[in-house]
């Protein structure tokens, strides 16, 4: 056998096989494809990508999956805000109906100088690890533990911890929710980005408790429910609270809080963001 | 004539060594010396619903009830759970959420005891148990609200229900209270090692476990001899084991191995090795339960450390605060931190108005001279805590994957095995919060586990 004879043999051979093998694809591709509606993909791209899990669903692909197969509603993404929901809208064909923009909140207002702590606490600094030995260091067992584990799940760095108290900037927020999964003291709640009045407080404990533990606690006093006509503050157990379906007041409750935990939004932004100028300069 | 030689208890060294283990000071010398004995009744006794393992029981009871000794106040609710009666008559004077040792907020039932001690008569006493078929055994267990009272507070009749394919061979009566400064078990077999020894003969005909072995540490020599005393005339295969002392031989895990060489499994419980550990406490109180019908409402506290005027070993009412229990020992002026339970796995109080439950086998005081605060610094890989780990993990490896948030990989490292003894913070040089990693790791995996 010449040379000549073993290439083309050689050649000859895995021809075929790559034939047969392309041929077994080909059919493969055709009868076993699984059809995927290639709005998915595109519905995915008009989305943001930042997979925060912010709609309840594992990532941007599968809420796209969802809005598409499922038909789920189109307003859930909350860091694309309007713009998404307008162009998934036009490009869907469906009816853009703009979701409220919220934004976390930590109902706390009580920091180191205005707390009392009622132990010494040396462990790992972590909320959940700090909650687990005896309850957390504050006296207070409603409030901020400060010890940030919902500014480190933050995808965004969007929470600061000032003073030993957690606060989000609302203009870095993208309202995906893991800062309210992972407080182990359920204190961070949903709010309207433009609701005008907040109680920065989430004891439950009746005034003259309060009053020992915290300089800025609810005493449970009720006169900021009697600012308010439309019961858009109403008292849970020695604690006011702020019911952001109704229209809330301007600063007439804030003004008249005894113990100034009712914040105007004004207030809030204020009071926040001088501290990181601080902090940057330094 | 008996051959006395066949009658004397056999005493027999400890055959395995379990892995790890250290040596801490023990200090059991401030109250081992000081006899049982009951606390003047307090003005108040707070009970929490949450005495033992598993889910909180159910308040029976509201405010402005008479209740008596023994009354059911707790219903368990659910398999693992207990029944909780009251210590002493009285009036239900409130059903309110309270702190407990935790720091959880349980339903607590607040009696005002009338000081009459009247008592309630729900259960008969069973004097002739060997008659008794093993199920109504178990339920007069269940029904006394009974709980392991070693610490954990495993509900008893739950141990003593095993799957049918699992066959317990050996019972193990822990005695070994390797964790320092507490005496409570000690000062019970001393004092009545006939209780013991009677509730462990209950416990072996429910379980029907043909070799008992009951493991005191061989720094209790006046333990072993009075329980083998009470033993004189135990037939089969029945033996005291005389442990090493080392932390923590009164593990569980640890102490299957030291006495039989079976480990168990990694995620098993003693069971699937055919074995039972019951603690001495906890055969004394199956001994009241089914030989005087008398629930469990009462436990041994060893009230110790160096700030208290009187140290002591104190039968104290469930739902007795730490306050009235520090009064009861003379008042402790200079105390700077208060754990309940032993200084190893106790957890620190930062109020005393918690009260006992049926797990507080300790209330200790530490004056300033006992604790430090240190600052925890980066692993230094000196494998001290590998060395010390009973459990055979990798604490160092584990606290930087806990510490980096990486539950998964945590898991893959066994996390879920650590025992949460504190051998590895104790050996530590860094000072690293090593248990509290362990413990925060072990609960965020357990949460993982309960979303799938």
């Amino acid at each position: 056998m010449d040379m000549l004879q073993f290439i083309l043999i050689t050649s000859g051979a895995i021809a075929l096989v790559g034939v047969v093998c392309g041929t077994a694809l080909a059919v493969a591709a055709r009868f076993f494809a699984v059809h995927e509606d290639p709005r998915i993909e595109k519905v995915a791209e008009i989305l943001p990508g930042a997979n925060c899990g912010g709609c309840g669903l594992a990532g941007c692909t599968e809420y796209a999956r969802a809005i598409v197969v499922d038909g789920a509603a189109i307003n859930l993404c909350a860091p694309g805000g309007n713009e998404v929901i307008e162009q998934i809208a036009a490009f869907l064909g469906r009816e853009a109906t703009a979701a409220k923009k919220m934004v976390a909140l930590v109902l706390c207002g009580g920091n180191d100088t205005q707390a009392q702590k009622r132990h010494a606490y040396n462990g790992v600094a972590d909320c959940t690890a700090a909650q687990a030995v005896n309850g957390g260091d504050k006296a207070c067992t409603y409030g901020c533990l400060g010890y940030g584990s919902c500014s480190r799940i933050c995808p965004v760095a969007a929470i600061e911890i000032c003073d030993g108290l957690a606060k989000v900037h609302p203009e870095l927020c993208i309202s995906c929710g893991a800062c309210v999964k992972v407080c182990p003291r359920n204190i961070i709640k949903m709010v309207p980005a433009d609701a005008p009045v907040h109680v920065l407080c989430s004891s439950h404990d009746k005034g003259p408790v309060v009053k020992k533990m915290c300089k800025v606690g609810c005493i449970g006093c009720t006169l900021c429910t009697k600012q308010v006509e439309n019961q858009a503050i109403t008292m849970d157990r020695f604690l006011a609270v702020v019911d952001y379906s109704k229209e809330t007041p301007g600063k007439a409750a804030a003004e008249k809080c005894p113990v100034n935990c009712i914040i105007a939004a004004d207030d809030s932004s204020s009071d926040a963001q001088p501290e990181v100028l601080q902090n940057e300069n330094n | 004539m008996p051959n006395l030689k066949f009658c004397k208890m056999k005493i027999i060294k400890a055959p395995y060594k379990s892995w790890g283990g250290i040596h801490p000071r023990y200090h059991k010398d401030l109250a081992a010396d000081r006899a049982l004995r009951e606390m003047p009744l307090p003005e108040l006794l707070q009970i929490s619903m949450s005495q033992h393992l598993g889910a909180p029981a159910k308040p029976v009871v509201k405010k402005g009830d008479s209740v008596m000794q023994g009354t059911l106040i707790g219903e368990a609710a659910g398999f693992i759970s207990a029944n909780v009666h009251s210590p002493v008559s009285g009036v239900v004077k409130d059903v309110v959420p309270a702190i407990t040792l935790t720091g959880a907020m349980i339903d607590s039932v607040v009696i005002e005891p009338d000081g009459e001690d009247k008592r309630v008569n729900d259960l008969a006493p069973l004097a002739d148990w060997q008659a008794v078929a093993k199920k109504d055994l178990i339920a007069r267990v269940a029904a006394a609200g009974v709980a392991g009272m070693g610490g954990a507070g495993f509900p008893t009749h739950v141990k003593l229900s095993p799957p049918p394919d699992k066959t317990i061979d050996t019972l193990i009566i822990n005695g070994a209270e390797c964790e320092p400064y507490l005496t409570a078990d000690y000062r019970l077999m001393l004092e009545s090692p006939e209780r013991v020894w009677l509730g462990v003969s209950i416990l072996r005909h429910i379980l029907g476990a043909k070799t008992v072995r009951i493991a005191i540490e061989d720094n209790k020599p006046e333990a072993i001899r009075a329980m083998e005393q009470a033993m004189r005339n135990a037939d089969g295969d029945v033996a005291i084991v005389e442990l090493a002392t080392e932390y923590p031989q009164g593990a569980e895990k640890q102490q299957i191995f030291a006495i039989t060489g079976r480990e168990v499994p990694s995620g098993g419980l003693p069971m699937d090795v055919g074995a039972v550990v019951e603690n001495v406490g906890t055969a004394a109180a199956v001994f009241d339960a089914v030989f005087e019908g008398m629930p469990l409402i009462r436990r041994i506290t060893t009230v110790t450390g160096l700030p208290l005027n009187a140290p002591g070993n104190i039968i104290a009412p469930l739902g007795t605060s730490y306050r009235a229990l520090i009064e009861a020992c003379g008042g402790c002026a200079d105390t700077v931190k208060l754990i309940s339970g032993g200084p190893m796995m106790g957890i620190a109080q930062a109020i005393d108005t918690v009260t006992t439950t049926k797990t507080t086998s300790g209330l200790l005081a530490l004056g300033a001279p006992d604790v430090s605060l240190y600052e925890s610094m980066p692993c230094i890989s000196c494998g001290r805590c590998v060395d010390a780990c009973p459990m055979n993990l990798v604490p160092s490896e584990l606290s930087q994957y806990l510490e980096a948030e990486d539950y998964e990989g945590a898991e893959e490292l066994h996390v879920m095995d650590c025992i949460e003894c504190g051998c590895c913070a104790f050996s530590c040089p860094a000072h690293r919060p090593l248990v509290q990693h362990m413990r925060q790791g072990k609960a965020r995996v357990m949460l993982k586990r309960k979303k799938k």
